[in-house]
């Protein structure tokens, strides 16, 4: 359960655009007749990316029409969630994993990196509003421990220096490749692989 | 160490492309007709004979789960639900079956569907596995466009529809009646069992739920028999298993190996050794971060299995395995996990809702030494107070890391907690109104 604050600043109307509503209809298709109130995480998901990344409450309460369900239900799972966003975020929004089998390979390296470069608190903007940055629970890629992830990508194998650099590449508007940082392309044992050798590069 | 041969997945390092085509090389999708014709029971019955179990955590009978499915469909449709929603910290094999053995799940969830008589089938993946879900998405587009799943699925005459469900960052969604909330559009807490959702599930029908690579192992047994299965590994713990080794290790990495694996084996040859060497080696996570840690000493006997761990007193969950060596606080790695479980916990339960909470406060204090001495025997005290006394298993997986720590690490709090909570000195602290009582 996460406690988010929900923004102050509140726009007056949202409308999905016409490519959103195409894919919120391709979604609905997916659950049996009547039981629309399913496509509800999937709908809010698309609100959240047509708008900057996060979900404004009329953006709720159109998904609650759309879904014909009540909106206090939509603000239930608005709310339960951790992925949605319901205060703006930065275009590039960097969530750094610090449970334990990152922390013990200096994840808390990478959040010095980004106090250094983005920003002091975490949810706050950066100095050209373009970055925040926030500690986030596992993200599932412990054997590339330390991690992060930048809107949808995983940057992995990281360390400070390489974090910095990659900071500093969104700051200034580029778009960092994804993927590991130590040029991994699997999850194998690097330079230590004892299977399936028959097959490897091939 | 187990023969490349009896590895089922061929793919885990991706060097044979994740195509459909790539694929079919390896033998996904030949003979799945052959394989669905054989009819219902001989399927589950291989499934039995092979003793495959859950590879989500629990270790539940596999066969057995699906023999619980109603044998007949009445008036409500059955489902398959496939649990991707991977977020125990230090497990990440999931991912690799998604992003790089697709075609192993999506044929699997064929003959899980036929086998428990379901025509749609749901994948739940976590909301963050973005890529990975577009990377399954479209080996499901693939596997429509051959036709191998969607009407008359392989030219078996069974209708097969899969559809991806993202989930968006609980990790409570992992539970299985939590999930099937969390795909009817709810918050996802978990209901009460019984009704099992074998019989009231998914909108009130009857659902199987399995773990992504509990599915994606099926279609390799029933190709291969149930028997080689089970010759594999050890009695009732058999077969290949996924581990995940992060950590303190040289080369932390995934690799399938066969149940009973020694841990030292598993450390010492895939990844490269603890950093420092074996010497170094604190304490070991042995199955995800909800399994109580094991300390060295016992580290170098150990199998991997889930009665050896059981026995142990720790438990094979979903085997990622954290290695955590002398460099690292225990205790503050410890303190980290119980912070994961307190933003976790979903609130419906007041033992798990506060109780994570006072034990995360707990261990930071003990972390800093702010504890007092006594105050480790209340923090068990604690834990034993959540554990069992909650709607899902949630409070146990909190509850373990702490007591598994002061288990085997209680001298080591001690140590550092000295704190005296009775004031015996006249110290002068300007708010301690009572002063006066002290004095003699």
């Amino acid at each position: 359960m996460s406690l988010k604050k929900v923004s102050k600043d509140q726009p007056e109307h949202f409308q999905f655009s016409e490519n959103s509503l195409k894919a919120a209809n391709q979604i609905v298709k997916n659950y049996p007749k009547g039981k629309q109130q399913s496509a509800v995480m999937a709908l809010l998901y698309i609100a959240q990316r047509q708008h900057d990344n996060w979900i404004p409450l009329s953006a709720m309460k159109y998904v609650a029409k759309f879904l014909k369900m009540p909106y206090i239900k939509v603000y239930e799972v608005a709310t339960f969630y951790s992925m949605y966003n319901l205060s703006p975020v930065g275009e590039y929004f960097v969530q750094v994993c610090t449970t334990t089998p990152c922390m013990i390979r200096g994840a808390y390296k990478l959040v010095e990196a980004c106090k250094e470069k983005i920003s002091e608190n975490e949810n706050t903007l950066s100095k050209n509003g373009k970055c925040s940055w926030m500690e986030v629970e596992c993200l599932g890629a412990c054997v590339n421990a330390p991690m992060m992830q930048i809107n949808e990508d995983y940057f992995e194998d990281l360390d400070k220096e390489k974090t910095l650099k990659i900071l500093d590449k969104i700051l200034k508007g580029e778009k960092p490749k994804p993927g590991s940082y130590r040029g991994r392309i699997n999850n194998e044992p690097e330079n230590n692989r004892k299977t399936l050798l028959e097959f490897k590069n091939a | 160490m187990l023969k490349d041969k009896d590895r089922i997945f061929q793919n885990l390092y991706n060097d044979l492309g994740s195509d459909v085509s790539s694929s079919q090389k390896r033998g996904d999708w030949v003979n799945t007709k052959s394989l669905i014709d054989k009819g219902r029971d001989w399927i589950i019955n291989e499934i039995k004979s092979s003793e495959l179990r859950g590879r989500g955590g629990a270790g539940f009978p596999t066969g057995l789960k699906w023999s619980f499915a109603p044998k007949e469909v009445g008036s409500r449709p059955h489902y398959l639900v496939i649990n991707g929603d991977e977020s125990e910290p230090g497990t990440c094999k999931d991912r690799d079956i998604l992003r790089f053995e697709p075609h192993k799940l999506i044929e699997g969830c064929l003959i899980a569907s036929f086998a428990v008589q379901a025509h749609v089938c749901y994948i739940y993946i976590r909301g963050e596995y973005f890529i990975e879900g577009q990377k399954l998405q479209s080996a499901i587009n693939e596997a429509y466009e051959k036709n191998l799943i969607g009407k008359n699925a392989s030219g078996t005459g069974w209708d097969l529809d899969i559809y991806i469900h993202y989930g968006a960052g609980a990790y409570i969604c992992g539970e299985e009646t939590a999930l099937l909330e969390s795909i009817e559009g709810k918050k996802g807490q978990p209901r009460l069992k019984p009704p099992f959702p074998a019989l009231v599930g998914l909108y009130g029908c009857p659902t199987i739920i399995n773990n992504v690579e509990t599915i994606a192992v099926v279609p390799t047994i029933l190709r291969k028999g149930g028997n080689w299965f089970s010759s594999l590994g050890k009695e009732k713990n058999t077969g290949t298993k996924i581990f995940c080794i992060s950590g303190n290790v040289n080369n932390p990495c995934n690799v399938e190996e066969e149940m009973s694996i020694p841990l030292k084996e598993l450390i010492e040859v895939h990844a490269g050794g603890v950093v420092g060497g074996w010497e170094n080696l604190q304490a070991v996570i042995p199955g995800g971060s909800s399994m109580p840690l094991i300390p060295k000493e016992k580290c170098e006997t150990l199998t991997m299995d889930f009665d050896s761990l059981v026995k142990e007193k720790s438990g094979l969950g979903t085997a990622g395995v954290v290695v955590i060596n002398k460099d690292q606080d225990i205790i503050k790695c410890m303190a980290r996990i119980a912070r994961f479980y307190k933003h976790e916990s979903c609130g419906q339960c007041t033992p798990c809702r506060e109780g994570s909470g006072w034990m995360w406060r707990m261990l930071e204090r003990m972390a800093k030494g702010e504890a007092s001495k006594n105050e480790v025997d209340m923090l068990m005290d604690v834990t034993k107070q959540i554990e069992g006394h909650t709607i899902c298993a949630f409070g146990e997986g909190s509850s373990w890391p702490v007591q598994g720590l002061i288990r085997h690490f209680k001298k080591e709090i001690e140590k550092r907690n000295n704190f005296d909570p009775l004031i015996n000195k006249d110290r002068k602290i300007p708010y301690l109104v009572d002063q006066h009582l002290l004095d003699k």
